[in-house]
Formats: structure tokens, C-alpha cells, sequence
């Protein structure tokens, strides 16, 4: 086995167990928009279809780094922005209790 | 360059921290919105370092940056303006979409690198393990995400779909892959192995989600989440990019303890729910003719009353108030009451909906404050406390039978919604959930059938309450 194989699959195995680690205390309220957070983290994968478009030399290759660079983009921006749009709902109810107070002054 | 190739490491690393830091900070309501920003952060930085790479290598042809600025534009655009107009209510199948489209990409990019090889050569175990691992993984979410997807929005039944011979089907479509993986991995590179690989894994993954129906969404969504984040992570040893390696293991690690857990809250196995349906046939038609005659019916007016001399109400919701979109109707009712010093929680079941945690943000949308989200084992504590348990278009997690021995759904925890003082159920029919049993608490002496859609039922429950409140 080469070192550099050795070296990403010791990473690979120690990313799984820091990802149990931090998932596993999440609680089920928040499992929606962590779940939307992890899909837009998978799209990371845009990295690697960049780096593949580059190397594209013919038509075959042209298409596949296409479908590739398209599929991911949607991922990395869909999945963060629904995230936060999700996040920010959660946020809300203190501001309804803010204006709850206000309408209270008057 | 070397030092380029450092700084690009290196950056890959922080971004990878930022993920770890992000998913960390989404434990709690209060940090979650900045851990996304701290996860968007990391990405960024790791897309800016490719295109550090991409500029440096002046390898890339005109045509290929075309393609590049093409797909990124197009895409982004696409992902940014579906995550903007998403209705809440449409969430699960738009989280199913993301999964697709991910699985897709990192199949693709197996594809390129195995086609880049010259026909004939041999390959190293290093790299055609993981192309191979890439294609099936990848393929299979790719196709069974877009089935999710079409199943939750429905475009295609949401209701198990089985065939004669399906189990016969799904041996040889295995069979298949396995031998398409060893000619892919033994053998010289040969692009029909790819094609094999790549066609009977996408058929794979039609023929497993096809069988799963609406209440058994939240296990293969989360599934299917992880298994794009393996896919993504294989992509990762394809390009020998370790920033694709430790976000995929990540997630994928992330979908799997989701996975368990909604499992685990409807007491079945992940294998059992893949194999589809509920139980057996035979469980199914044996129970359908069960019907309980005693049910007892009520209308908004009674409702109505109960609810204006309750001190304790507890809303108990599920799918159908999803799917009749009354979460405006509910987080109104909710308010009338709690400004007249009624105290109002929620029992949410953790397999409530059609994705994980689908009812806390249908409620979060209208602004239910988080702390009046009560999970099982808390909403199970204060149920012989509660005056009226209303219950909306949830079914088999509020079923008693589970307490019993020989149900289909025997084990699998409830919300004890039976210890309440008086219990008002609003459905439309006595239709059964998805199990295909009658719901025992239907038949309860304390419990009051109301027989509406969940908007309409409500808006009617909210003009009787308020004449009793004196509004």
C-alpha cells in the first residue's frame, strides 16, 4: 500500500468517527436543517468537478465535466442557502416576543 | 508550484475544520445559523483554492473553462432559486434532490477519471476500488434520490410499489453489480465495465426506494444522505483530494447516526424498511377489517369549548399537517390560547412527517418558540397533565397497540397521547396510517373524532374558541 493511500484512508476513518462524534448529540428539533447542513457540505464535491472540468480535452469529457460541474453547483448552493433559510426561522420566535414586548409599551 | 500545491493543502484543512466546527455549532438553536455561515465559509475557501490550482495549471482548454463557467452559473443559479422559493412544506423532497444531485456528481467524476485511463492498461487496486465503490454509491443515490424525490412531491405514488418477482429482480441487479465491480477492479480498463457498473447501479437504486412507502421517508432520505457522502468521500480517493475525503466521511457518518435513530423510533431494522412495505401482507388485510364502531364524534363547536376551559393543551402533529399546509392555522389557535394563559406545547414524535425533524421546522416557520417543542420522552412526562391532547393528521405514533404483543407496529415508542385527560383527533377519515392497522386510541372513551381537513378543521376550531374566550 503506497503512503499516500494509507494517509486518505486514515482520514477518511478518523473523519467518520469525528462525525459520529459531533452528529450524535444533535437533537431531533435540529435534525432537518443538519441534515440540510451536512447535504450542503457534501457539495464540496464541486471542488472536485472543478478539478476535473480542467482536464477535459474532448467532446465525451466535455459533457461528463458538464453534468458533473451543473449537478454540484446545485448542491453547494442550494444546500447552504435552504439551510440558512431553514436556521433562520429558528431564530425567529425571539424576535416575535421583541415586538410582543413593544406592542406591550404602548 | 509546490508551494501553491502547500497553501492549497493546507486551506483544504481549515476548510475541513470549518465543517467539523459548523455541524458542531448546529447542536443548538441558538449557534446553528452561524455554524451553516462558519460551513459556508469553508467552502468558499476551498473552492477559491481550486480555482488557485485552476489558474496556475493553464491546463485547462478554452472549451473546458466554457464548460466550467457554464455548469457553475447555471448550477449555482438553479440550486440558489429553488432553495429560495422552496415552500417549507416541500422541504423533504428538496433535501432529496440535494442528495441526488451530489451522488451525481460524484459519480461523474469516477466516470472521467476511469475513462481518462487509456483502454487496456492495468490499474492499480488504489485507485479502481474506490472508482468502483464511486460509480455504485453514486449511482444508486443519483437514480434512488430522484425517486425519493418524486415519491414526496408526489409524482410517483407514495404508497410501496412492489411486482411480482421484484425480490427475483433485485438478486440478479446485485448480482450484477458485483460482478460489474470485479471487472471493474481485476481486469484491464474497459469502458463497458464502467457502463455495466454505472447502469445496473442506477437500476439499483429505482428498485429500492420503489418499494418504500410515505411513512418510511424520514429512515431513506437520511439514508440516502449517507450514502452521497460516501459517494463524495470515493470521488475523494478517485482525485486524491482530501477535502472531498473528510467533508464526505463527515456526512456520511452524520446520515448514518440519522438513519439509526429514525429506525430505532419506529422500532424496525434499516434492512427491514429497504425491503419495503409493513410487515407482511397477511398483518396487513387481517387487520383492515378491524374497524372499531365506537368512535366518537365531535364537532369544532365542542372542541372548542374544551379548549377555552383547558389549562394544559398539548397539539400532537404528523404528516397530515404537512400536507393540508396548517401550520398558520395551528401556530394561530396556539396563540389565542396562550394569550389567555393556557399553557400550549407540542409532542413531536421523531419519525413525525416525511424527513427528520420535518414538524419542528414546519412550526419554527410560524414562529412556535423552540422551547415549546417537547420530544418523546419529555411530551410522555407531561401527557397525565394535559386537559386536551389535539391530534393532527398524526396516526400510528400516537397507536396504544404498540404497548401490545402481535400489532405491526408492536415496540415501536409512542407518544403516550392515551394518559391525557380528553383527547380530540382532526382527520379526515377513518382511514389507517401507514402500518395498515386502526389506531386503538381512536376508540378510547376519552377520545373525539373530528372528522376535517386539518386547515378547514382548524380555522372552524378557532371560531368556536374564540367565542368561548370572549374574543
Amino acid at each position: 500500500m503506497s503512503q499516500e493511500l494509507y494517509t486518505n484512508i486514515a482520514i477518511f476513518v478518523l473523519s467518520i468517527l469525528v462525525g459520529f462524534e459531533v452528529i450524535s448529540k444533535i437533537p431531533s428539533t435540529l435534525h432537518t436543517p443538519m441534515m440540510s447542513g451536512a447535504n450542503a457540505i457534501h457539495g464540496v464535491v464541486v471542488v472536485g468537478t472543478i478539478l476535473i472540468a480542467l482536464e477535459a480535452h474532448s467532446v465525451l469529457f466535455y459533457v461528463i465535466a458538464f453534468i458533473a460541474v451543473f449537478l454540484a453547483s446545485i448542491n453547494v448552493s442550494g444546500g447552504y442557502v435552504v439551510t440558512d433559510r431553514m436556521l433562520q426561522m429558528f431564530s425567529k420566535p425571539k424576535k416575535t416576543d421583541d415586538q410582543k414586548q413593544d406592542g406591550g409599551d404602548k | 508550484m509546490s508551494g501553491l500545491i502547500t497553501l492549497v493543502s493546507l486551506m483544504y484543512l481549515v476548510s475541513a475544520a470549518c465543517y467539523v466546527i459548523g455541524l458542531h455549532m448546529m447542536r443548538t438553536p441558538k449557534t446553528a445559523r452561524n455554524g451553516n455561515r462558519v460551513s459556508a465559509v469553508g467552502m468558499i475557501i476551498a473552492v477559491i483554492m481550486t480555482f488557485l490550482i485552476v489558474i496556475n495549471k493553464h491546463e485547462a482548454t478554452m472549451t473546458g473553462s466554457i464548460v466550467l463557467a457554464a455548469g457553475l452559473i447555471l448550477g449555482l443559479a438553479y440550486g440558489t432559486i429553488r432553495a429560495r422559493t422552496v415552500e417549507m412544506t416541500d422541504m423533504p423532497q428538496l433535501v432529496s434532490l440535494f442528495n441526488a444531485v451530489g451522488g451525481g456528481a460524484a459519480a461523474a467524476i469516477g466516470t472521467f477519471d476511469y475513462l481518462s485511463l487509456t483502454a487496456g492498461s492495468h490499474i492499480s487496486f488504489a485507485f479502481s476500488f474506490p472508482v468502483a465503490l464511486d460509480l455504485v454509491i453514486g449511482g444508486v443515490t443519483f437514480s434512488g434520490s430522484l425517486i425519493a424525490t418524486g415519491k414526496l412531491a408526489g409524482n410517483i405514488s407514495g404508497k410501496p410499489i412492489s411486482f411480482p418477482g421484484a425480490k427475483l429482480l433485485n438478486a440478479i441487479v446485485v448480482i450484477v453489480i458485483v460482478a460489474a465491480v470485479v471487472l471493474t477492479i481485476g481486469f484491464p480498463v474497459n469502458a463497458w465495465w464502467l457502463v455495466l457498473t454505472l447502469v445496473a447501479s442506477l437500476i439499483f437504486g429505482i428498485l429500492m426506494t420503489i418499494p418504500i412507502g410515505g411513512a418510511d421517508m424520514p429512515v431513506v432520505v437520511s439514508l440516502l444522505n449517507a450514502f452521497t457522502g460516501l459517494a463524495v468521500a470515493m470521488a475523494g480517493f478517485v482525485i486524491d483530494n482530501q477535502a472531498l475525503i473528510i467533508a464526505g466521511a463527515l456526512v456520511g457518518a452524520a446520515g448514518t447516526i440519522l438513519t439509526l435513530q429514525m429506525a430505532a423510533a419506529m422500532n424496525r431494522s434499516v434492512m427491514n424498511i429497504i425491503a419495503g412495505g409493513f410487515g407482511t401482507g397477511d398483518s396487513n388485510s387481517a387487520a383492515a377489517d378491524d374497524v372499531p364502531v365506537n368512535v366518537k364524534e365531535t364537532s369544532p363547536d365542542d372542541v372548542g369549548v374544551q379548549l377555552a376551559y383547558a389549562q394544559n393543551v398539548m397539539i400532537v402533529p404528523g404528516y397530515g399537517l404537512a400536507a393540508a399546509q396548517a401550520q398558520h392555522e395551528v401556530a394561530e389557535l396556539a396563540k389565542l390560547l396562550t394569550d389567555h394563559d393556557i399553557n400550549v406545547n407540542y409532542a413531536i414524535h421523531p419519525v413525525a412527517g416525511r424527513m427528520p425533524g420535518h414538524m419542528n421546522v414546519l412550526l419554527a416557520e410560524v414562529n412556535v418558540p423552540y422551547d415549546q417543542m417537547k420530544q418523546l420522552e419529555e411530551a410522555n412526562s407531561m401527557f397525565e397533565n394535559t386537559d386536551v391532547s389535539l391530534v393532527i393528521g398524526a396516526n400510528d405514533v400516537t397507536n396504544p397497540a404498540a404497548r401490545r404483543k402481535g400489532t405491526a407496529i408492536t415496540g415501536m415508542p409512542i407518544l403516550d397521547i392515551d394518559k391525557s385527560k380528553s383527547v380530540v383527533v382532526i382527520k379526515r377519515s377513518m382511514s389507517t396510517g401507514y402500518a395498515g392497522i386502526q389506531n386503538e386510541l381512536f376508540s378510547d372513551d376519552q377520545t373525539h373524532m373530528l372528522f376535517a381537513d386539518a386547515k378547514k378543521g382548524l380555522q372552524d376550531i378557532i371560531a368556536s374558541t374564540k367565542e368561548y374566550l370572549d374574543e
